[in-house]
């Protein structure tokens, strides 16, 4: 279980977090949903430890991230980058197999190939791809290459930063099954960031929207159409005229 | 106040500079401390040892042979003046170990494997790759700045004996071909006028510059800021400062090496 407790984060005069209150149950997928810029990727990359928060705290079943060991941590986490951050140094299935061609996970080179492809095969990719350089794929391609890392050694969290997006819709439809997969089978906890709002309905047991910097409402996403909130109402329908200023 | 205005930026930008100094002398510490423990990454370790000592070699040989030439060249005219045109061997070959090959190689590397440090860490800092590794439990100082400084304190060394040797022989072809040295006498003088002390300053100084430049790329590179322009800025600045940095060391080196 994850819980963020009244988090902050800010860049120079820009407040970002705004006192931020969030808790993920363990085995459950959360999806954040959240105009651009609202600092969705920012929440991802302090509960991470990439970023530190300038107040609160963010608990890891019941533990403090910010004093925990921090490779013990950290093995436990996948994370599907927004823009996928692959290596371009290496090729794409030493990307995915990263993890296990070295530290606490390594395994032989050619299991870890093996395993690597097989990731590629579920985001949808054919093994012709392993050997290529990140350079060389498309944007979509790169995602699931990202993707395929995020879960290549089986974390139990998994946090995917925007992971339809750049996708056709039905490669979308695949990574939605994915994800949802994932969570109901290997039983990992999942926290997702879209705008897409297909992808929440396919992937979220739980939905939270954030705005200006705080959670204005969160609850099973069975409940988010009925929801009374009204900037989840003016997101999910994709009104211009609300309580989120359009124009900026 | 008009008159305490200056004083007053001046001493921003020194309290400004000694920071900066402290953060890179950490940041070398830090690297340091990697390279001594594990885990190791001896794929990333031999791909640095290519890039920074195979592949400068070209370079390193070039910028010896011609620099090497030119000095015999002009320790024969200036040393025509009075009569003393004959010590070309020796002035070339102390010139060349003492000071020119480490200076040429270091500025050369600088410019060659410094910018290409700081532009590929800036670029997996602005792309997230860093991020990225960190998250996949890898420690961007040991996979990333290790492996280079430790490359470049081993070869930049070698580097410099290479450019030592090319250089001298550069001295050689000018001083036999042009001036009318007759060979046996020019590599005899030069053997004999060489000290050990003289070799030994000039491999210390090629890893101390080796380690000044691989630490600027590293330190310039993972400090970089968002973007296009960070990278570009990154790769700039590190370049700059490696630069200044061999020079000023080379003159700390030579005072300690050669006052007594
Ligand atoms: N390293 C940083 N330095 C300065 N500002 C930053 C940094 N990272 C993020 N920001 C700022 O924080 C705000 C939130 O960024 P974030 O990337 O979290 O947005 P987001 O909600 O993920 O948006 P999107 O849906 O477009 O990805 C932005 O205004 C951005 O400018
Ligand atoms: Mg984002």
């Amino acid at each position: 279980m994850i819980e963020l407790n009244d988090v902050h984060k800010h860049f120079g005069p820009k407040t970002v977090l705004h006192g931020v209150n969030l808790t993920i149950p363990k085995g459950e997928s959360m999806v954040v949903i959240g105009g651009s810029g609202t600092g969705k990727s920012v929440l991802l990359k302090c509960i991470l430890g990439l970023m530190t928060p300038d107040a609160g705290t963010i608990l890891l079943d019941g533990q403090d991230v910010a004093r925990a060991e921090r490779d013990a941590f950290l093995a436990r986490f996948g994370m599907l980058f927004q823009g996928a951050a692959l290596f371009d140094s290496l090729p794409v299935w030493q990307n995915v197999a990263f993890r296990l061609l070295r530290g606490s996970l390594a395994r032989p080179k050619l299991e870890a190939r093996e395993i690597a492809i097989e990731k590629l095969r579920r985001v949808g990719l054919k093994p012709d791809v392993a050997d290529l350089y990140p350079a060389e794929l498309s944007g979509g391609m790169q995602k699931r290459v990202g993707l395929a890392r995020a879960i290549a050694a089986e974390p139990e969290i998994i946090f995917f930063d925007e992971p339809t997006t750049g996708l056709d819709p039905i490669m979308a439809g695949v990574i939605n099954e994915l994800i949802r997969e994932i969570v109901v089978e290997m039983g990992a906890t999942a926290m997702t960031i879209t705008h897409d709002m297909s992808s929440v309905r396919a992937i979220a047991d739980k939905v939270a929207m954030l705005h200006d910097g705080i959670i204005q409402w969160t609850g099973p996403v069975a409940e988010m159409d009925a929801s009374p909130d009204p900037y989840v109402d003016q997101f999910i329908h994709g009104r211009a005229e609300g309580p989120i200023e359009a124009v900026r | 106040m008009i008159l305490t205005a200056p004083l007053a930026a001046l001493g921003r930008w020194v309290l400004a500079a000694l920071a900066s100094v402290g953060r890179v002398t950490l940041f070398a510490l830090d690297a340091l401390s990697h390279i001594l423990r594990p885990p190791f990454y001896p794929r990333e370790f031999l791909n640095a040892l290519m890039n920074i000592g195979w592949f400068s070699l070209p370079v390193v040989g070039l910028t010896a042979i011609f620099t090497g030439g030119a000095l015999a060249l002009q320790i024969y005219a200036g040393g025509q003046r009075f009569s003393a045109e004959a010590v070309v061997p020796q002035i070339v070959a102390i010139g060349m170990v003492r000071e020119l090959g480490p200076v040429l190689v270091g500025l050369m590397v600088a410019a060659r494997v410094t910018s290409s440090i700081a532009a590929e860490i800036a670029t997996m800092k602005v792309t997230e790759q860093i991020d990225a590794l960190v998250t996949l439990s890898t420690h961007p100082m040991k996979y990333l700045t290790a492996p280079r400084v430790l490359a470049g304190l081993i070869t930049v060394p070698v580097l410099v004996g290479v450019g030592d040797v090319i250089g001298i022989w550069g001295g050689f072809l000018v001083g036999t071909g042009q001036l009318g040295f007759a060979p046996g006498t020019y590599i005899k003088n030069t053997w004999d006028f060489l000290e050990m002390a003289d070799v030994v300053s000039s491999l210390v100084k090629g890893a101390a510059f080796g380690g000044i430049a691989t630490v600027m790329g590293c330190y310039h590179g993972m400090q970089s800021g968002r973007g296009a322009q960070g990278v570009g800025r990154a790769t700039k600045t590190s370049v700059a400062a490696a630069a200044v940095l061999i020079l000023a060391a080379n003159f700390l080196l030579t005072n300690l090496f050669f006052t007594s």
